[in-house]
């Protein structure tokens, strides 16, 4: 049975954590737990008020047409509806947008993907609110949609905006060089949704000032209030939005297409109005990783050392701009992967066209690049008749070198340690040397599986992505630490999206002023802005924030004390509530030096600034980058074209484990994603329209396919200007385990493997191949 | 479980709207049950209709749910077969004592889907909801088997399985699927499914075959590719007169490469040539489906006979 579940374990993990019980370093378990697997755990969907109202959202059923007329009476008329809201009902900003505010509230003219909002409805009975939200008449002139992103171009503009959302002609080096072994390869990467275990639901209060409270599974609560104060014409102080239970966000989870409308309705009928969203509208409603067609070309000499790489790559943003332009920035820069190539160019374009809407998902731009990157390195290392990971290992980058921006990589990059210590690792046992184990086939227990006609493959990636938002954007956390009583208490508006940030602001507490007892309040924008929960922020700016915070209390309680014995702050220590002085001499306790007071600091974290990417792509645009190195094991049924992944084997450069039980389960979470993303995870459409939005054609990984998932090495190396020395986990596991699995099934089976995710007929041998 | 306080007087607790629901302890009341209310709507496990209930596609006026007739969640030999009731779980079939009765249907069971579908989810489900992915199916076709409907008063007819899922004998309103009629073989049966993953998911293509040694004969269905299973009848009797019945059953192994080909020919044919005698090659995700309906039914006979 060993073999057949997910298993991860550790191996190599720095000192024993377990004797720790509290601090940096412990394995402390997230004081959530026990109310989120007994349910009592209270989400945005297990929400209720007095009097509440429900909402639904009418959307469109084409991926693109003209909205010729919307004829509300009928709906306004049915009994128990209470209001009927469209594009001429919002008194406030029209358009909003995450990176560009080019998305209409409700479309008024043109409806440009299957699934946009263009009215919603507030009744005393869900079933009513849909059945009145249906009731709305829409009259459409259906326009063609454009699905393929490289028709966009070409095509009548989408928007008034135009289809070019960015271009950038990344330029690096001489553009005659040349290498003697040329690889070349097209690949594509499906649209991976985050599929978020919750669907979206919220709760909308009016409060009496004319205001509106918005109880959301918001994850960036400051950008989202901005948002809907805009939209309703209000100043953001009369807009509060409060933090719910987040139930999963590999994403921005959070689809604003109905969060916008449950104010309105809010504010229009006076009562509390409540949405949750069924599977289908999530599907439909949130962003989406952004499909991709990648063109590379390899250059390199005889050694194998590369010496040019050429690449275009298309990103399909949808129909509106939300952070493609950041995906677009990662994707360009990370072209070449954690590789040395003195010469690159990279030409990246994200388009308009009539599909689902893409955004920020975990390891954006970055995980399709590291997918076509790993094949040309298998291609390159196949044609020279290569070892794949010596090829690799002749190549890694390490601190000092220079990304094609013209960046110069600072913080820790051991690449060349992570790939030989995934290379080194033991293989799994073959079904032929421990017979007496029942082998779970590719296909599965009940499968069709038959060992004659499995084969094995064993391949590489590796993987990287920038931590925090690029190229000038201003990531600044607040923190606020209060203690009183022997109990601190924690306020920062970073929302708790499953990553654990409040297990770790109660360690990083815990050590800074030696007291055990740390809670951490929930998060509303009330508080001061810690921006959104994504590219491992918070384990940064808002840890950091939250150090600085408790080194200013720990100063304000051991000042007194320091001055009355003459000795600095610096040699009196604080550990399980006593306060100690270097020589022993000074013995007392927290409780004691607070003598009743309450304390408390607010400071901020923010890191060294960042430049944009200029006309030719260069530019300093990262804070800091994480490193990752995966080889994939993997059993093909080649005459099925199904495929098992065996084991991954990870090593990752984290700076520093903070918490070794979180981290093991952010990188066995994100993993698991990366084998969605490689095998099963698409949402498929059909001329723009979404098909299947279900999670029975939405197949996420079970635990039946997750691999075992060995930690072979967690390197750290600590970054200097990161707090704590520690880098973010969760992004990079996603990045490259797909490419490592790609990597994998093309040593098995010897096909290409340029698609993800792959389809067993690209896995499939037949003679004659 | 109590209401629980949050912010602002909210609390986690929706009041529920009740709902019109009937449970029948017999079969003939529930057929009553339906016969008073026209339109209600029969309820077995669920695992089809609530998905269209939660969906908004179905909103049902009133529910006679099936799950506390006895009668119709176990089994009974009767003549040389086995009466199987259409309230029987797929978690029950995929057990043991029932897959040394019938094992190509234990194992469509056991691969039907995750435990908490399997545990809910009824062959009589299966068979009415008639979806092309039903696990059930293929193997209730390669079996010939038999539905014994119960209509109003009483009323009992027997509609052999194929009939149900062709549309050429369907349910009349008022009728329920009562019990399945299954031959025992007592020979090699098997079920394969191709999913495209290792966990449980929908079948891409299924196939099941069962060897009647009384009879000399092979059949064999393939599910999923087509509206309801298909019978490649042809390739069946073929490959029944190369088996050496009376000796271990042998038969040559290109004959198992064979058969797998010419079931997937018959299941998924060759284009018809245009009027200059051209022929349209299959699109590549065709051909792939056909080589994956022959190696499953290559693989299914080799394991038959083996």
């Amino acid at each position: 049975m060993s073999k057949e579940t997910a298993t991860a374990t550790t191996v190599d993990a720095g000192p024993a954590p377990d004797q720790l019980t509290h601090g940096i370093g412990a394995s402390l378990p997230s004081a959530e737990a026990s109310a989120k697997t007994e349910g009592t755990f209270p989400y945005a969907a297990d929400l209720w008020a007095e009097g509440l109202l429900w909402a639904a959202v009418l959307r469109s059923p084409h991926p693109h047409a003209r909205i010729v007329s919307i004829d509300t009476t009928h709906a306004r008329e049915m009994a128990g509806v209470r209001a009927v809201v469209t594009h001429e009902d919002v008194p406030g900003a029209a358009l909003y947008g995450r990176g560009t505010a080019d998305r209409p509230v409700f479309a008024s003219e043109v409806v440009r993907h299957h699934g946009e909002p263009i009215a919603a409805v507030a009744a005393d009975h869900p079933d009513t609110a849909r059945m009145a939200a249906a009731a709305v008449i829409v009259e459409y002139e259906v326009l063609d949609p454009v699905t393929d992103p490289e028709q966009a171009f070409e095509a009548e503009p989408l928007h008034p905006d135009g289809n070019l959302i960015r271009h950038i002609p990344l330029r690096h080096g001489d553009s005659e060089a040349g290498g003697e072994i040329v690889v070349e390869g097209l690949y594509r990467i499906g649209r991976q949704d985050p599929a978020p275990i919750g669907a979206e639901a919220g709760l909308a209060v009016p409060r009496p000032d004319g205001g509106v409270e918005l109880y959301l599974a918001s994850t960036d609560p400051h950008a989202d209030r901005d948002t809907a104060a805009a939209c309703y014409g209000l100043e953001p102080e009369r807009v509060k939005v409060v933090v719910t239970g987040v139930p999963g966000a590999a994403a921005d989870r959070e689809d604003q297409g109905f969060q916008l409308p449950l104010g309105l309705l809010a504010l229009k009928t006076g009562c509390p109005v409540k949405f949750t969203a069924t599977r289908e509208e999530s599907f439909l409603g949130h962003v989406h990783r952004h499909p991709t067609l990648l063109r590379y070309r390899h250059h390199a000499d005889a050694e194998g050392k590369l010496v040019k790489v050429e690449a275009q790559i298309l990103l399909d943003a949808g129909a509106y701009a939300d952070t493609s332009s950041d995906a677009l920035a990662a994707a360009v820069s990370f072209a070449c992967g954690p590789y040395v190539v003195p010469n690159a160019f990279i030409e990246g374009w994200a388009v308009r066209t009539n599909n689902p809407p893409s955004g920020h998902v975990r390891g954006e731009g970055a995980l399709q690049v590291c997918a076509a990157y790993e094949a040309q390195m298998d291609k390159l290392a196949k044609k020279l008749g290569m070892d794949p990971a010596e090829l690799r290992l002749r190549n890694v980058m390490a601190t000092g070198d220079v990304l094609p921006t013209g960046q110069t990589v600072t913080c820790p990059a051991p690449v060349a340690e992570l790939l030989e210590a995934v290379r080194d690792f033991p293989l799994p046992a073959l079904p032929k040397d421990t017979p007496e184990e029942e082998w779970l086939l590719p296909g599965g227990p009940e499968g069709a599986g038959e060992p004659g006609a499995v084969r094995r493959g064993v391949g590489y990636g590796v993987g990287m992505v920038h931590m925090l938002g690029a190229e000038g954007a201003d990531e600044v956390s607040t923190a606020t630490v209060k203690v009183h009583d022997g109990v601190a208490t924690v306020l920062c508006a970073a929302v708790e999206t499953g990553q654990g940030f409040t297990t770790l602001a109660r360690q990083i507490v815990q050590e800074t002023l030696g007291i055990e007892e740390v809670h951490v309040a929930s998060v509303d924008t009330d508080q001061p802005t810690a921006g959104p929960s994504c590219r491992g922020r918070h384990t940064w700016v808002s840890g950091g924030a939250v150090e600085r915070a408790a080194k200013m209390v720990r100063t304000q309680l051991l000042q007194p004390l320091a001055h009355k014995f003459g000795m600095s702050t610096e040699l009196l220590q604080i550990t399980d509530g006593k306060i100690t002085s270097y020589d022993g001499v000074l013995s007392t306790t927290v409780t004691e030096a607070m003598d009743g007071k309450e304390l408390w600091a607010t400071a901020q974290c923010r890191p060294h600034p960042t430049e944009p990417l200029d006309a030719e792509g260069q530019g300093d645009a990262f804070v800091g980058l994480a490193f990752c190195a995966i080889r994939a094991v993997v059993d093909v049924d080649i005459e099925l074209g199904s495929v098992r992944v065996v084991e991954l084997a990870l090593a990752q450069d984290v700076g520093r484990v903070l918490n070794p039980a979180q981290l093991t389960a952010r990188i066995e979470a994100g993993v698991t994603q990366g084998v969605g993303a490689a095998l099963t995870e698409n949402l498929r459409t059909a001329r723009g329209l979404v098909r299947h939005p279900d999670l029975t054609g939405y197949a996420l990984p079970t635990a039946l396919d997750a691999p075992a998932i060995r930690i072979v090495k967690l390197v750290e190396e600590r970054d200097v200007v990161a707090p704590f020395g520690a880098k973010a986990v969760s992004a990079v596991p996603v990045v490259t385990s797909p490419a490592a699995i790609a990597s994998a099934v093309r040593a098995a089976t010897g096909r290409p493997v340029n698609r993800l995710p792959i389809r067993p007929q690209a896995a499939v041998v037949t003679t004659g191949q | 479980m109590g209401q629980r306080e949050g912010a602002a007087g909210l609390t986690t607790h929706a009041p529920q709207a009740a709902q019109a629901v009937t449970l029948p302890a017999s079969l003939d009341e529930a057929v009553a049950a339906l016969a008073a209310m026209p339109a209600a709507v029969p309820v077995a496990g669920g695992t089809d209709l609530m998905t269209a209930v939660n969906s908004g596609q179905l909103r049902p006026a009133a529910l006679v749910g099936l799950g506390r007739i006895s009668e119709i969640r176990g089994w009974q030999y009767l003549d040389g077969h086995a009466l199987l009731g259409a309230g029987l779980t797929h978690a029950r079939m995929g057990r043991p004592d029932f897959a040394a009765l019938i094992p190509a249907l234990a194992a469509a069971a056991r691969a039907a889907g995750p435990p908490q579908i399997r545990n809910a989810g009824t062959l009589g489900g299966n068979i009415a909801s008639a979806a092309p992915m039903g696990d059930a199916l293929p193997v209730l076709a390669a079996l010939e088997a038999t539905l014994i409907i119960a209509g109003p008063g009483g009323a009992r007819r027997e509609v052999p399985v194929s009939h149900l899922l062709a549309g050429v004998d369907m349910l009349r309103g008022g009728e329920l699927i009562g019990y399945v009629r299954v031959p025992l073989l007592h020979a090699p049966q098997v079920f394969l499914k191709a999913t495209g993953r290792t966990g449980p998911g929908r079948a891409i293509a299924s196939v099941a075959l069962v060897l009647d040694p009384a009879r000399r004969g092979v059949r064999c269905a393939v599910g999923a590719i087509a509206p309801m299973p298909l019978r490649p009848l042809e390739a069946e009797q073929w490959v029944a007169s190369l088996i050496d019945w009376d000796n271990n059953r042998a038969v040559a192994p290109e004959a198992l490469a064979a058969f797998g080909e010419y079931v997937a020919a018959a299941c998924i044919p060759d284009p018809v040539p245009a009027e200059d005698g051209s022929v349209q090659p299959l699109p590549p995700a065709v051909l792939h489906l056909r080589r994956t309906v022959a190696a499953l039914a290559r693989r299914a006979l080799g394991r038959a006979l083996s």
